[in-house]
């Protein structure tokens, strides 16, 4: 293989793909978008509950206007007029609806049923808020005719945590909020490799096509192999990937600071000085500020060291296994997309499967199926960063790191095989009769 | 120059090529002619290393032919495009290295060929902003650029107008005279007999003809004459000729062996006729072509 070849290849996969517009304003857009969304849904979150609804509320029992108490949505104005009455009042519009509550037949019934009369159905979470607060009120209301005290209830009430403690007493210790952090962190790394296989590989694919319907293909090929002009793009298109992902990381986390500082958040809760161990084994006892800063001393207490190179190394090895992939199957389907569809299945297929273990893997990160996936090739780019957080057994990392670069150059060699036939092929549908004997005979 | 010895190539349900052998007399301008489906584009990727020969050899300048010839070859494929977005010069230049180039030395290049063309100031557009004839010109100099032993033409000449055909022409004689050998691969006949000193035809992967375009329109001449005149022509004396047509004051015959064309012309000077023109029929490329095609593939 011409060395200098590959290098020319990539530099002008990777120079015409970062200059071009598309690229420069996708990479500059997606922080911004998820930025807006991340404002936008805020803002929709404190708009949706400022009207405030004015209830007339007939009650029979004449209990629920010392104990049914107005709130920021719900403005309840106690009646004793006949129904029909507060009806023609609501259709005036002088009311939202009316509530009526029916007579009960003793204390103790614990099922009610109102009625609630209006013209304007409620929303589920207003209407789920009204049916909380109307539970509230005759649960004081009960509290105070069976002559129990707040107090009493309280120590009814018990909080039990499960606190997980290491055989060893030297081993490291965790609180319980551990295993909620690494799923999070686990989830988030796995479907973050789920879309860099999927964006990049359909980029590479899009790529290959694009070289074999421009008819460019066979210029090149008269100057350099097939291999080379299939490494050397897939190399560029990670290059690419990599800028795309190094801007994002970098830009991304600056990006939510400000927009925390702008919706003026206090970040000072998030620098929480050194938390006692006591402290972490009981996360109930904490207040809101502490509990953030518990959460940033576990993601800080990660194996880090370890942790980064692996994902790099799981970008990498995940990328260059399916997009030499996509690439085979890009050179084998040309101009016709319909047909790169049917043809893609099988790669699109073990990454969803892949996708689907992952999100098992967060629930149990060490059951058998888990534990085969994120050594196996194929699936392990996808699952094992998502249980890396877990701290697997170091064997199984090294087993899925020897394996995976065992896949990439298996599944390389296999898809420049098909490339180089397919490449060259114009005008034919391609069987996967054909394309097995292609790997077959090369 | 070039020999193909014995090649064979097959594809999965069909023979493309078929233990085809010629010599490429070494500095000609080589026709490769055949219909569509023949195998000359197979052949084509055998001869620029895109594909290897199942079986047989080719040989570059006495040597066998291996990846290090890439650089001394250059190749304008019939389905031929460029990268949409890139600018020219920076793709020309590209293309360049990738036949080994320095960008140094490609850049010097590339500039005097489109000083030539003068098309300098399409060096920043990008190639999409072109026309097809534009890109046409592109391809030509993205072939030519490193000076290479060997060029092959594929239909050279679609999609550009005539004035820009000319042009090319003109540049391919050139780089001929000044020592490239030259493939050409053409359904054209007219420019086969045109451009052309040497051709082999290929059909259905099997070399049928091959030989100097001189020899061969010599070799299928069938000794037609043609003559055409002023006034009235005498109405006798002509029974040795076997007339093939006269009419409008054109006479086309046959002459029958052991009468040469002098002997004829004096009679016809003798008997008083008003000579305006006198010339042999050779074949055209176009009637040969047909012609040994149609000989050549067994009836369906």
């Amino acid at each position: 293989m011409n060395v200098t070849n590959v290098k020319l290849i990539l530099s002008r996969e990777y120079f015409t793909r970062i200059t071009s517009k598309s690229f420069i304003w996708g990479t500059i857009l997606t922080p911004i978008g998820i930025g807006l969304l991340m404002f936008v849904s805020g803002w929709i979150m404190t708009q949706s509950n400022s009207q405030v609804l004015k209830i007339a509320v007939l009650d029979e029992n004449h209990v629920l206007e010392h104990y049914l108490e107005d709130s920021k949505t719900f403005d309840f104005v106690f009646r004793d007029a006949p129904l029909d009455t507060l009806k023609e009042a609501t259709k005036n519009e002088e009311y939202k609806g009316v509530l009526f509550v029916p007579k009960l037949d003793s204390i103790q019934e614990s099922e009610i049923n109102t009625l609630y009369f209006t013209d304007k159905q409620m929303g589920l979470e207003t209407s789920e808020s009204l049916k909380s607060r109307i539970n509230q009120a005759f649960r004081k209301y009960k509290m105070k005719s069976f002559h129990v005290d707040q107090k009493t209830l309280e120590l009814l009430k018990s909080n039990v945590s499960i606190n997980p403690e290491p055989l060893d007493p030297n081993g490291k210790d965790r609180s319980s909020v551990t295993s909620i952090v690494s799923a999070a962190i686990g989830g988030l790394m796995g479907f973050i490799m789920y879309l860099v296989v999927f964006v990049y590989g359909m980029m590479m694919m899009r790529s290959v096509m694009e070289e074999k319907t421009n008819r460019i293909v066979e210029v090149i090929m008269s100057s350099v192999k097939p291999i080379e002009l299939m490494i050397g793009k897939i190399l560029g298109v990670g290059a690419v990937g990599l800028t795309q992902l190094a801007f994002w990381i970098i830009v991304i986390p600056i990006m939510l600071l400000v927009i925390n500082f702008v919706a003026g958040t206090d970040l000072s809760m998030m620098q929480n000085p050194a938390l006692s161990p006591e402290m972490l084994n009981h996360p109930e006892a904490l207040t809101q500020a502490e509990k953030i800063g518990q959460i940033t001393h576990e993601i800080l207490s990660l194996n880090w060291g370890l942790i980064l190179p692996l994902f790099v190394f799981y970008f990498l090895g995940g990328f260059f296994l399916y997009s030499s992939l996509f690439a085979a199957v890009g050179s084998a389907v040309g101009d016709d997309v319909g047909e790169s569809q049917s043809l893609t299945l099988p790669i699109v297929l073990p990454v969803i499967i892949a996708m689907y273990i992952m999100m098992a893997a967060l629930r149990d990160p060490n059951s058998t199926l888990v534990v085969w996936a994120s050594m196996f090739p194929l699936f392990s780019p996808i699952v094992m960063p998502a249980r890396l957080a877990y701290d697997p057994p170091m064997w199984q990392i090294g087993v899925s790191v020897v394996g995976l670069i065992l896949g990439v150059w298996f599944f390389a060699w296999l898809s420049a095989r098909i490339y180089r036939m397919g490449i060259l092929l114009y005008g034919k549908k391609i069987s996967y009769k054909e394309l097995a004997k292609w790997m077959m005979k090369g | 120059m070039l020999k193909i010895d014995q090649v064979t190539k097959q594809y999965s349900n069909h023979l493309a090529v078929d233990r085809v052998s010629f010599e490429m007399p070494t500095g000609s301008i080589m026709g490769l002619l055949g219909p569509n489906g023949a195998g000359k584009t197979t052949l084509i990727r055998m001869i620029t290393t895109i594909t290897m020969p199942d079986s047989g050899q080719i040989y570059f300048g006495g040597e066998p032919l291996s990846r290090k010839h890439i650089s001394q070859t250059g190749y304008m494929p019939e389905e031929r495009g460029l990268y949409k977005k890139m600018k020219v010069g920076h793709h020309l230049i590209y293309l360049a290295q990738l036949k080994g180039f320095s960008k140094r030395d490609a850049k010097k290049e590339i500039q005097k060929w489109m000083e030539k063309f003068d098309i300098m100031d399409w060096w920043d557009k990008k190639v999409q902003d072109l026309s097809k004839g534009m890109q046409q010109k592109i391809q030509f100099i993205s072939t030519v650029v490193h000076r290479p032993k060997l060029l092959i033409f594929d239909e050279p000449f679609s999609g550009l107008d005539p004035i820009n055909t000319n042009l090319i022409k003109d540049e391919i004689s050139q780089l001929h005279k000044e020592g490239a050998s030259i493939i050409f691969s053409t359904h054209r006949m007219e420019q086969v007999e045109e451009i052309c000193e040497y051709v082999v035809l290929i059909n259905q992967g099997k070399n049928i003809l091959e030989g100097y375009v001189k020899d061969i329109k010599q070799g299928f001449k069938q000794n037609h004459f043609e003559m055409t005149y002023n006034g009235t022509m005498p109405n006798a004396g002509f029974s040795h000729l076997d007339i093939i047509s006269h009419e409008q004051q054109r006479l086309v015959f046959h002459l029958p062996k052991g009468i040469n064309s002098n002997q004829i012309l004096q009679e016809f000077i003798q008997k008083g006729i008003d000579i305006q023109s006198f010339r042999e029929i050779l074949p055209t490329f176009n009637e040969i072509f047909i012609n040994q095609v149609e000989q050549n593939t067994p009836a369906l």
